[in-house]
């Protein structure tokens, strides 16, 4: 079991011609992800390697059956493609797209609220559930199948963590990276409440960063609803306020959205605070196995 | 992406938001030149610098004749202007804004920026204006109107008067505020801001509604659409070595104050949390250095050499989760760098992922001083050692 894809996962990619859709695609078709289709508009009826375009989301939807999305498209577009996904009812929406303005997200977030289709990101990663279906840009080599699940706002992040648990041996159900930006789709408390829910999920590592309060609603959401242990770690401690630290969400306006408070409304909720990268394993270790 | 407050006045003016007359001077001739076509005094002369608090550390001044105006304009323009927000080196006065002087019958403050918990745009008004909002907000939370606007719907009749009404504005005054608030909201929209601010917005003696202050920031993702705003950037108003460093499109924070340590990460969160690993190492870091996914060897030579120009620098930490970056690109640029720079202080490397052998092949085989770490435990001891050394 896992959350949101697994193996029988039909994923139709949009923007799949551009240089990084074509290498993407491929590192996700070579993992074992069944990609069924491709959308550029204009390319409708080519091929990329075996695999058919289209020329919109709901044409390929129709041919193939594709019942997930990846977004590839640059950022002046993106907003527009998640919206023609949901239309498509795609249910699950993975947009990988980073740099889109907060002002398309505000109405891409409000156009889909109520709509059945899940969106993760976008500035994200994507999901994986290692050993069945990969959706997104993260290195599928050092995953392993298992029994955690990780929930991060940061790429490298998430990578830094699954290395530090295949590393002490502790195989991911499904990794999740939710994105760095401000406005986003699928936030922790979604993830956390599915990872609950999935018996194939024994504990979780959740890593948030500077800027907003997510972690801080998160942290109550666990005490209120997660039983399984939950190994938090927080980035940008040390970072100044009123700077984007690289994410668009990354930054401490004012007095809010600082890692302190992040990591005190984590440990107040008693969940337990990794407080340095490197010792990430070592934390997991303790509190993850079983 | 910050604007000054003239620039965010003129956009104001074009928009219809009422703002006093006045224009933006370079020299004391200029000064003296806009307050004779103002016509009359008082004028008011006010520092224009990327930060708040201008006020209280002296930046803004009341000229009520023509020997105060060239007193006042003479000691702002140069004058190095130390605010809670520049930080204690202060920043160079360049440039003034010379202002109508007005009969203020009431301070007001208003806000309209996109609330992230939300999704929605958020309204925020009080009759507390002048002051630090945050404070507001933290001491006395009822006295802030926090007004909702869906962004599919936009702004509606119902919205402005909420906020209108919430301020207890005289009679006279509420239809001159709702159509100001309609217009700011609006261009707030139209230009993608992160944050559209007027403190104090006031109300006059003969009830007019202007803007005394005006604060303007800008979604950085949004730019590629507003080439009116990219006009507005002031290099002389950031950190030379973050604008160098964005010529090769380097996402590179300087963080000033006493840092030591230089780093260069690939990935924002990994950035944030190398240089949370070099504090708790007992270094501080000099800045936050986010070389990306897919960094060329260019990108990483120019990182290296920005990093070793800075004096302050007694070690620096590569850090690279190799994904898409993979390690022997980096090992690559990195020696390519050190060869062409040379290695002035230790650089300890720690990679991991993708082509790690042969990345640490490449280093070994350079024949550089270049401190290999294990892991990340290691990389943080190693340099602990570093600049621990006298």
């Amino acid at each position: 079991m896992s959350i949101f894809v697994n193996k029988e996962t039909r994923l139709v990619v949009q923007g799949i011609t551009g240089k990084e859709g074509q290498f993407h695609t491929r590192a996700c078709a070579e993992y074992g992800t069944r990609v069924v289709a491709g959308v550029t508009p204009g390319k409708g009826g080519q091929k990329m390697d075996a695999i058919p375009v289209f020329d919109t989301v709901a044409a390929a939807v129709a041919a193939t059956g594709a019942d997930a999305s990846m977004i590839f498209v640059p950022p002046p577009f993106a907003a527009d493609a998640i919206m023609e996904a949901a239309d498509a009812r795609v249910p699950l929406v993975v947009c990988i797209t980073e740099g889109i303005p907060v002002m398309d997200m505000l109405r891409v977030k409000n156009y889909l609220a109520g709509k059945p289709v899940r969106l993760i990101g976008p500035n994200c990663p994507g999901i994986i559930t290692p050993g069945e279906c990969k959706i997104g840009i993260m290195p599928g080599a050092i995953h392993k199948p298992g029994s955690i699940g990780v929930v991060s706002r940061s790429g490298t992040l998430t990578y830094e963590a699954v290395h530090a648990l295949t590393g002490i041996g502790l195989g991911q159900s499904t990794c999740i990276g939710i994105g760095g930006d401000p406005v986003n789709g699928t936030n922790f408390i979604d993830c956390l409440g599915a990872f609950q829910a999935d018996p194939a999920t024994s504990g979780i590592v959740m890593i948030g960063e500077i800027g907003g309060n997510a972690e801080e609603e998160a942290a109550a959401f666990i005490k209120a609803n997660v039983t399984k242990p939950v190994v938090g770690f927080i980035a940008g401690l040390t970072a100044p306020p009123g700077r984007r630290m690289g994410h668009a969400g990354a930054i401490i306006s004012g007095r809010s959205g600082t890692g302190q408070s992040k990591v005190a409304a984590l440990r107040e909720n008693g969940i337990t605070v990794c407080p340095n990268l490197a010792d990430l394993g070592d934390v997991c270790a303790q509190a993850l196995r079983a | 992406m910050k604007i000054h407050e003239y620039q965010a006045k003129e956009l104001f003016r074009r928009h219809g938001v009422a703002v006093p007359e006045g224009a933006v001077a370079f020299s004391l001739e200029e000064a003296r030149a806009v307050a004779s076509r103002l016509g009359a005094f008082p004028v008011v002369v006010k520092a224009q610098i990327h930060a708040g608090g201008r006020g209280k550390g002296g930046g803004v001044k009341v000229a009520r004749d023509q020997s105060q105006l060239d007193a006042s304009a003479a000691g702002i323009l140069g004058m190095n202007l130390v605010t809670r927000q520049t930080g204690p080196e202060g920043r160079r006065v360049k440039k003034i804004l010379i202002e109508q002087g007005l009969d203020i019958a009431k301070e007001l403050y208003l806000s309209i920026l996109p609330d992230r918990a939300t999704a929605q745009m958020i309204i925020m008004a009080s009759e507390a204006g002048g002051m630090d909002i945050e404070e507001v907000a933290e001491k006395t939370p009822h006295r802030i109107i926090k007004i909702l606007v869906n962004p599919l719907l936009g702004i509606q009749a119902y919205h402005l008067r909420a906020a209108a009404y919430g301020l207890n504005l005289p009679a006279e005054a509420v239809k001159p505020f709702m159509a100001l608030l309609k217009s700011l909201f609006q261009l707030c929209v139209a230009y993608d801001c992160s944050l559209v601010e007027i403190n104090p917005l006031v109300l006059t003696a003969n009830q007019r509604v202007l803007a005394l202050d005006a604060k303007m920031d800008f979604d950085d993702n949004a730019l590629y659409r507003h080439p009116d705003v990219q006009a507005f950037r002031d290099l002389d108003e950031e950190n030379p070595t973050e604008v160098e460093a964005s010529r090769y499109h380097l996402n590179y924070i300087h963080l000033g104050g006493d840092g030591n340590v230089g780093n260069m990460v690939n990935g924002a969160g990994l950035a944030m949390a190398t240089m949370d690993c070099i504090k708790l190492a007992g270094g501080k870091p000099v800045n936050f250095l986010d070389v990306g996914g897919g960094a060329s060897a260019e990108q990483i030579e120019n990182g290296f050499r920005i990093l070793q120009s800075d004096p302050h620098v007694k070690a620096i930490l590569i850090n690279i989760f190799g994904g898409i970056l993979r390690c022997d690109r980096l090992a690559n640029g990195v020696v390519q760098a050190a060869r062409k720079v040379g290695i002035r202080v230790p650089v300890i490397i720690r990679m991991e992922g993708t082509n790690l052998e042969e990345g640490r092949r490449i280093l070994a085989e350079s024949g550089l001083n270049l401190i290999n770490a294990a892991d990340l435990k290691d990389a943080a001891q190693k340099l602990q050692g570093v600049i621990q050394q006298p």
